[in-house]
């Protein structure tokens, strides 16, 4: 094999963030074959469909916002502006922590109209996909409060971006995905 | 060391991160705890990996005896099977509960904690680090938790064993609604609820190992390995991760709804269900929809089981052929198209559930065009072996099986991926022939390939041969004769996991043809425990590795020390200059993939 050249590749990608790439595919098919299988159900007979919570608008606007923060965090991480680091990912962590209340604060206005698990297909669907995705924000969450900590620890400093970048890649994602389930359960309902 | 993390920022203040690898140059101290248990070294979760599934075939094997006694003896009692099952068989028979639930864990542990665990989580284990030139995995911690969720799990299942109402009964697929409603069966009472949790662990099992996998693959390997030069053990490895990436998730997705249907009252998959009379609240579900959820994995599944064995009966015929593997870009190539097939053709599976005739013909015509990738692969297989200079190891043999037994289940996968001739087909024993051939006794022959042939590596002693010869034969010859007989019986339409044949007066002809299968069977299963006590008696008594490369084989493990340490290799990760698969090159019996391209040698 005289055509193959020994590549040599000198920048790499940490190889954290490769693994969470990879995991990030397999999160999206977990997704995929959920909202799949709401197309599949709402083409059949007897599907009424849900509508969103008027708060789930305000969600949407948190999560983006949290992507903000969790960005700047990051370019405060490697202009070693730490005291804006340390804002910034509190600010995060606390805008991460209000998604979620918003999302149950959603999901009881929707309990409270009648459409619980026993009474709709379409709630339920709305329930366990919103709510699966809820856990993994609450995922990111923990993975933030562990450099929140970390940013206030006297005694060790830690100055490495990957960690940050990680976290921030994998918030992005959460983000993202929200914002297809957001439009997704809008369009098709 | 070419592996090392080089920053993507080049920021002042970012400190060099250590990857793993570089911190197991030399032998730390370890105790037994870590050495052995809590390892994280990648040979020893490989051994985990394998001796744990070796547990669950030889009793997945026991239940496929026990179930096959009941069908070729319908009418006799086994007294020693009340003392061994209690209840389950009621004087010495086979209760009709037990039977189902012990088919199902048949399926269940072959397919997921065998063929799968077992084999690609041992393979994949041992042979990337070593085949790439890796010190280990990509997260040698990930990769133990992988293990440690497996091994939760199969005690998990285990213990559903043991519960009063029986393990799980409504077959290793779980369709609802034997899977979502607990008054279905005894079996979908607790044990449906251990089965869930069992697979749930299993699943971020094969997702932790899937992902360090792939990771390994395209990050870790050794300079000049480019992707191109890598055997195609690894290449078949790396495809299978990327299924079980990709595909287990959509199955978990199904096993949540599945959940919430058991325990809190929704109707993803239950509508109109009547039970003693009895109407149930369930209203809007499908069943259906469930089974696109499960196919959409389960068709990958037979992939992730199977290339594995296809990527080592690759390396091992050529090895033993002591010629290049034929067509190796084809070879990728294939894989590759094979893996993006696996994908669109789940719906095969489910032909007669009432799908669109119009729909149907698509997923015929997918399913049928995996005949040609999977042609290929034989065409390659055949040619590697055509006047080579064939070594008649166990190890050859056994993937020279796998080849046989390949074609002749991929044959008769050409008959049911017609959706017409699947309407007869559909449910009979043509299907339980054919996929134990293509995939679960093909896979075996894989598995036991790859366990002959590394052996040396693994322990630094060989297997017995003679015992492996005697090991061949009769798994050979007993599983065309267990299955052969198979697809008689399903063209006259004979459906499979009925309890009893011999009230029908249509498959009463059978009944001296399953006594048949049965005792084949048995004999077969008693072979592979003589198989066992070889594997077991050769790791402290088994003849002595004297030299580094046993094989005269190319690949970068036999460069390691005869009794590797964690890290592989003792000095630097060799340097690769060349593919896998110079055999009988100018002259030279093989050339070895760290040797440098000589100047006046020849092209190919």
């Amino acid at each position: 094999m005289e055509t193959v050249m020994s590549s040599e590749r000198t920048q790499k990608m940490h190889p954290h963030r490769f693994t969470l790439w990879v995991a990030i595919g397999s999160i999206s098919m977990m997704f995929a074959g959920f909202t799949s299988a709401y197309i599949v159900k709402s083409n059949q007979a007897g599907w009424e469909a849900v509508q969103v919570p008027k708060i789930f608008y305000l969600s949407t606007l948190l999560i983006i916002l949290s992507s903000v923060t969790v960005f700047l965090a990051q370019k405060a991480m490697k202009a070693r502006e730490m005291a804006k680091y340390r804002l910034l990912i509190s600010g995060t962590v606390v805008l991460g922590l209000a998604f979620v209340a918003t999302q149950f604060i959603g999901f009881s206005e929707l309990w409270a109209t009648k459409i619980t698990f026993r009474d709709s297909v379409a709630g339920s669907f709305f329930y366990i996909i919103t709510g699966v995705h809820a856990l993994h924000v609450i995922g990111g969450i923990i993975a933030l409060a562990v450099l929140f900590f970390r940013a206030y620890n006297s005694k060790t400093k830690y100055y490495s971006t990957a960690p940050v970048e990680t976290a921030g890649l994998y918030w992005h994602f959460v983000d993202i995905l929200w914002i297809y389930l957001f439009v997704f359960f809008l369009l098709v309902s | 060391m070419s592996n090392e993390t080089s920053h993507v920022h080049s920021s002042t203040v970012s400190v060099p991160h250590e990857t793993h690898h570089e911190v197991h140059h030399g032998h730390h101290h370890e105790t037994f705890l870590t050495k052995y248990v809590f390892s994280q070294d990648h040979k020893t979760i490989a051994k985990q990996f394998l001796i744990t599934g070796m547990f669950w075939a030889l009793l997945g094997g026991l239940f496929s005896v026990i179930f096959r006694l009941q069908l070729g003896f319908p009418d006799a009692k086994f007294p020693w099977m009340e003392a061994l099952l209690g209840e389950w068989a009621k004087g010495g028979q086979l209760q009709a509960e037990a039977y189902y639930a012990l088919v199902t864990m048949h399926g269940t542990v072959l397919v997921f904690f065998v063929l799968t665990a077992g084999l690609s989580g041992t393979f994949s284990n041992f042979l990337i680090p070593l085949q790439v030139g890796a010190r280990d995995m990509a997260s040698p911690f990930m990769n133990m938790l992988s293990y440690w969720f497996f091994f939760v799990a199969s005690i998990v299942m285990l213990s559903s064993l043991f519960v009063q109402t029986g393990p799980f009964s409504g077959g290793w697929t779980a369709y609802p609604p034997l899977s979502a409603l607990g008054e279905a069966s005894p079996g979908s009472k607790v044990g449906m609820d251990l089965w869930l949790v069992s697979m749930a662990l299993f699943v971020v099992s094969s997702l932790l190992g899937g992902l360090n996998y792939i990771a390994t693959v395209l990050n870790m390997r050794t300079k000049g390995m480019s992707m191109t030069r890598l055997p195609l053990t690894i290449w078949a490895f790396f495809f299978t991760a990327v299924l079980g990436v990709l595909s287990f998730p959509v199955l978990f997705s199904g096993f949540i709804l599945l959940i919430f249907d058991r325990h809190f009252g929704t109707s993803f998959y239950l509508s109109d269900i009547y039970i003693n009379g009895q109407a149930l609240p369930n209203e809007g579900g499908s069943a259906i929809l469930y089974q696109h959820l499960f196919w959409f994995l389960g068709h990958p599944e037979v992939y992730i089981i199977l290339l594995p064995a296809m990527g080592m009966a690759s390396e091992i015929l050529s090895v033993n052929s002591r010629k290049p593997i034929f067509g190796y870009m084809a070879m990728i190539g294939s894989l590759f198209a094979i893996t993006i097939l696996a994908f669109l053709v789940w719906a095969h599976h489910m032909f007669v559930t009432g799908l669109n005739p119009f729909l149907g013909a698509f997923f015929v015509l997918l399913t049928l065009l995996i005949a040609v990738p999977s042609a290929i692969k034989v065409f390659n297989w055949l040619t590697t072996i055509w006047r080579g200079n064939i070594r008649f190891t166990p190890a050859m043999l056994f993937a020279l099986g796998f080849v046989s037994l390949f074609i002749s289940g991929g044959l008769t996968g050409i008959f049911l991926g017609n959706s017409a001739l699947d309407i007869q087909l559909h449910d009979t024993y043509f299907v339980i022939a054919h996929f134990h051939i293509v995939m679960g006794v093909a896979s075996m022959f894989g598995m036991f390939a790859g366990i002959y042939h590394w052996y040396p590596k693994m322990y630094g002693r060989y297997l017995n041969n003679t015992l492996g010869y005697i090991h061949f034969w009769v798994t050979m010859v007993g599983a065309y004769l267990i299955f052969w007989p198979m697809h008689y019986e399903g063209l006259a339409g004979m459906p499979r996991r009925y309890y009893k044949y011999d009230i029908w007066e249509s498959f009463k002809q059978f009944g001296e043809l399953n006594k048949f299968i049965s005792v084949v069977a048995i004999i077969v299963f008693l072979i592979q425990i003589l198989f066992i006590f070889n594997f077991f008696y050769s790791i402290w008594k088994g003849r002595k590795v004297t030299t580094q490369n046993p094989w005269g084989a190319n690949t970068l493990e036999w460069t390691t020390p005869i009794n590797p340490g964690h890290g592989n290799w003792d000095g630097e990760i060799p340097e690769v200059h060349r593919w896998a698969y110079d055999y009988g090159k100018d002259g030279q019996d093989h050339i070895a993939q760290t040797v440098p391209v000589s100047a006046n040698e020849s092209k190919h």
